[in-house]
């Protein structure tokens, strides 16, 4: 546990160097067909030279249908002592059905990785369930108060994260992405620029039912930051990505489409606002003057999975790259188009998407995707 | 001609290989199976002709001075970034800062380009920088450009009629900080997609030799048919002055 605990607050952020920038993938199937976490692992490892070996993770959707409505909390811990902590901190709004390690290869640089252990949750009192965000919410605020001893990857309904130190190819092969099928993936390797690379600041960042991956740097993180603290957000992971996140979390709470939850995060400028119509100018600038303090400024190209579909972004000057694939019922997303074509050789479409524009994927039955 | 396969091939390896072939007197040489491998063609020198099957990966014939490389398929971001001189030609699409701070040669993309095409681009005098899109461009062609060329065609963009339409053959940001060369586009602008202290004329292939032989060269280099842009209107962007910015922090007039 001691060699555990010594990796665990080893920060590598300035004793690797490698030129990069970070890679982003997704891919979802429209008609709801599980696909191989196999797919997404060969994505990533196309773009393997974007990353630098100090963070990678997935993101699955629809991982767990026999698990029906449980919450999986996806957790990574020091050691068993903390497990027993975030344990206490679970059970004051949840009945654990299950819970095991998560099943990883504990081989090469992995021997001394942090403990990783899923609870398949219901709540206690299933009868509120509309109050079943702000429980997430808080338990997952509690438990990464606890940071970097514990903190949590994911905690949704039929879906999980995984995520670590390393190289896209070794968190696939470490986690055994290949074990699980998803009908949506999300994949993330990392670069990190301005905050440590750590187990809990890899992506994906996913509370309730959705994850984010990045590919950026959020210049606006100080005032997100502090804007979403006033609704209870505490932001522990020491990475800008976290803000997304939440921020996406909260506008979803506040009931906005997909849509309108893009243009608060990117805004169309100004100037382009003057040459909007009435009725959608009125619109943007009255987001704007609600929610301006959830724009995200600073170069970024994400991918938000949620159930039953995709939404990707680009920060309104394209700092980044987002290239989307379309092959029958499948639909493909990554900074790079070699990811697509790797495991799409006959792709259909292939297109880059334009500043600030979401492209927002729903599987067209939703039924299949979504919990039953 | 000798057949590279690519095919998973790491970029190291790839790029190792097509130098010894080159280095050994090879004078065409077909890539085959290319998928994202980055900086093929980058730095090299010589007459030889590269073939490129796939999706050539990011700054692809970077720093090059001298080769034609043809790519059966689309580029990802950083097409001829900074290159001196060659030839770079695309069957298909470009990403985004095609052309960056390119100083000599020419590139040719049959296709569209990305976001921040052609910006810095600067020209020398035995070997002008020439871009040429047959598609259409994103945000910010040609900012800060310092010399050469850049015309975009639209070859399947119909073009709108009302005078104030936004030109869907580039984005917004057009020419911002130009101070140099020249950008030519198929169709008239509206000022509000230009980014100021450029001058805006229009003109025509038949009037603009230069304009002319660029559209010829692309054709040729592409084997398209453009005989049918000869009397098309273009608006030529030129810079209005070589310091744009001169006064920015200039209060006082």
């Amino acid at each position: 546990m001691s060699e555990r605990k010594e990796d665990y607050h080893q920060s590598y952020e300035g004793k690797i160097r490698i030129p990069s920038g970070c890679a982003v993938a997704g891919l979802i199937n429209k008609a709801g067909k599980r696909v191989n976490g196999r797919t997404i692992g060969e994505m990533m490892a196309v773009m393997h030279e974007r990353s630098n070996g100090l963070g990678a993770g997935y993101a699955a959707y629809g991982i767990y249908p026999e698990y029906g409505k449980a919450y999986a909390f996806h957790l990574i811990l020091t050691d068993d002592q903390t497990r027993g902590e975030v344990e206490r901190i679970l059970v004051r709004n949840f009945k654990i059905i299950e819970q095991q390690e998560i099943p990883v290869r504990r081989t090469g640089r992995y021997k001394k990785a942090p403990l990783l252990w899923r609870y398949f949750c219901e709540p206690l009192r299933p009868d509120r369930e509309s109050a079943i965000e702000d429980l997430l919410l808080t338990t997952t605020m509690r438990i990464n108060r606890m940071a970097p001893r514990a903190s949590v990857m994911s905690c949704g309904q039929n879906l999980g994260v995984f995520k670590g130190v390393g190289y896209p190819e070794e968190i696939a092969e470490f986690y055994r992405i290949d074990q699980y099928l998803g009908y949506s993936w999300l994949g993330h390797g990392r670069f990190p620029t301005n905050t440590p690379g750590w187990w809990g600041g890899a992506h994906p960042f996913s509370l309730g039912e959705t994850a984010v991956v990045h590919n950026g740097e959020l210049s606006s993180y100080g005032t997100n930051k502090s804007v979403l603290e006033n609704f209870g957000y505490e932001l522990s992971l020491r990475t800008d990505t976290e803000v997304m996140a939440y921020a996406i979390h909260y506008l979803r709470r506040q009931n906005l489409s997909w849509p309108l939850v893009a243009k608060v995060l990117a805004p169309p400028h100004w100037a382009e606002l003057e040459r909007m119509a009435g009725p959608e100018r009125e619109l943007v600038a009255a987001l704007r003057r609600i929610y301006g303090g959830l724009m995200m400024n600073g170069p970024f190209s994400i991918i938000v999975a949620f159930h039953g579909g995709l939404m990707a972004l680009n920060d309104r000057l394209k700092l980044r790259s987002l290239v989307a694939g379309a092959s029958g019922a499948d639909l493909y997303l990554a900074s790079e188009e070699a990811a697509i074509r790797q495991v799409c050789p006959r792709v259909e479409e292939v297109w880059s998407l334009p500043a600030g524009e979401a492209l927002i994927c729903r599987a067209e039955e939703e039924s299949a995707c979504h919990v039953a | 001609m000798k057949v590279v396969e690519a095919k998973g091939l790491p970029y190291r390896e790839l790029n190792r290989e097509v130098r010894r072939l080159l280095t050994a007197g090879e004078e065409r040489l077909l890539l085959r199976g290319i998928n994202g491998q980055r900086y093929i063609g980058a730095g090299l020198t010589g007459a030889a002709r590269l073939e490129i099957e796939g999706t050539a990966g990011n700054n692809l014939g970077a720093m090059m001075d001298g080769l034609t490389v043809y790519v059966d398929g689309n580029v990802q971001d950083g097409a001829g970034n900074t290159m001196s001189g060659g030839e770079i030609i695309v069957r298909g699409s470009a990403g985004d800062i095609t052309g960056y701070a390119m100083r000599g040669g020419k590139i040719f993309i049959q296709g569209n380009a990305g976001w921040r095409v052609g910006i810095h681009m600067k020209s020398r005098e035995q070997s002008p920088a020439v871009l040429v899109i047959g598609g259409k461009a994103g945000d910010f062609l040609g900012e800060y450009m310092a010399g050469g060329t850049i015309v975009v065609l639209g070859l399947n963009t119909p073009l709108h009629q009302e005078r104030e339409a936004a030109n869907p053959l580039a984005g917004n940001y057009l020419a911002s900080g130009m101070h140099g060369g020249a950008i030519y586009i198929r169709g008239r602008i509206p000022a509000w997609q230009i980014g100021g202290q450029v001058r805006s004329a229009l003109t025509t292939p038949d009037k603009n030799a230069e304009l002319k032989a660029w559209i010829a060269q692309f054709a040729t280099g592409l084997n398209l048919d453009c005989s049918a842009f000869q009397r098309e209107t273009f608006t030529c962007l030129t810079p209005e002055g070589n310091r744009p910015y001169a006064r920015l922090y200039d209060h006082s007039a």
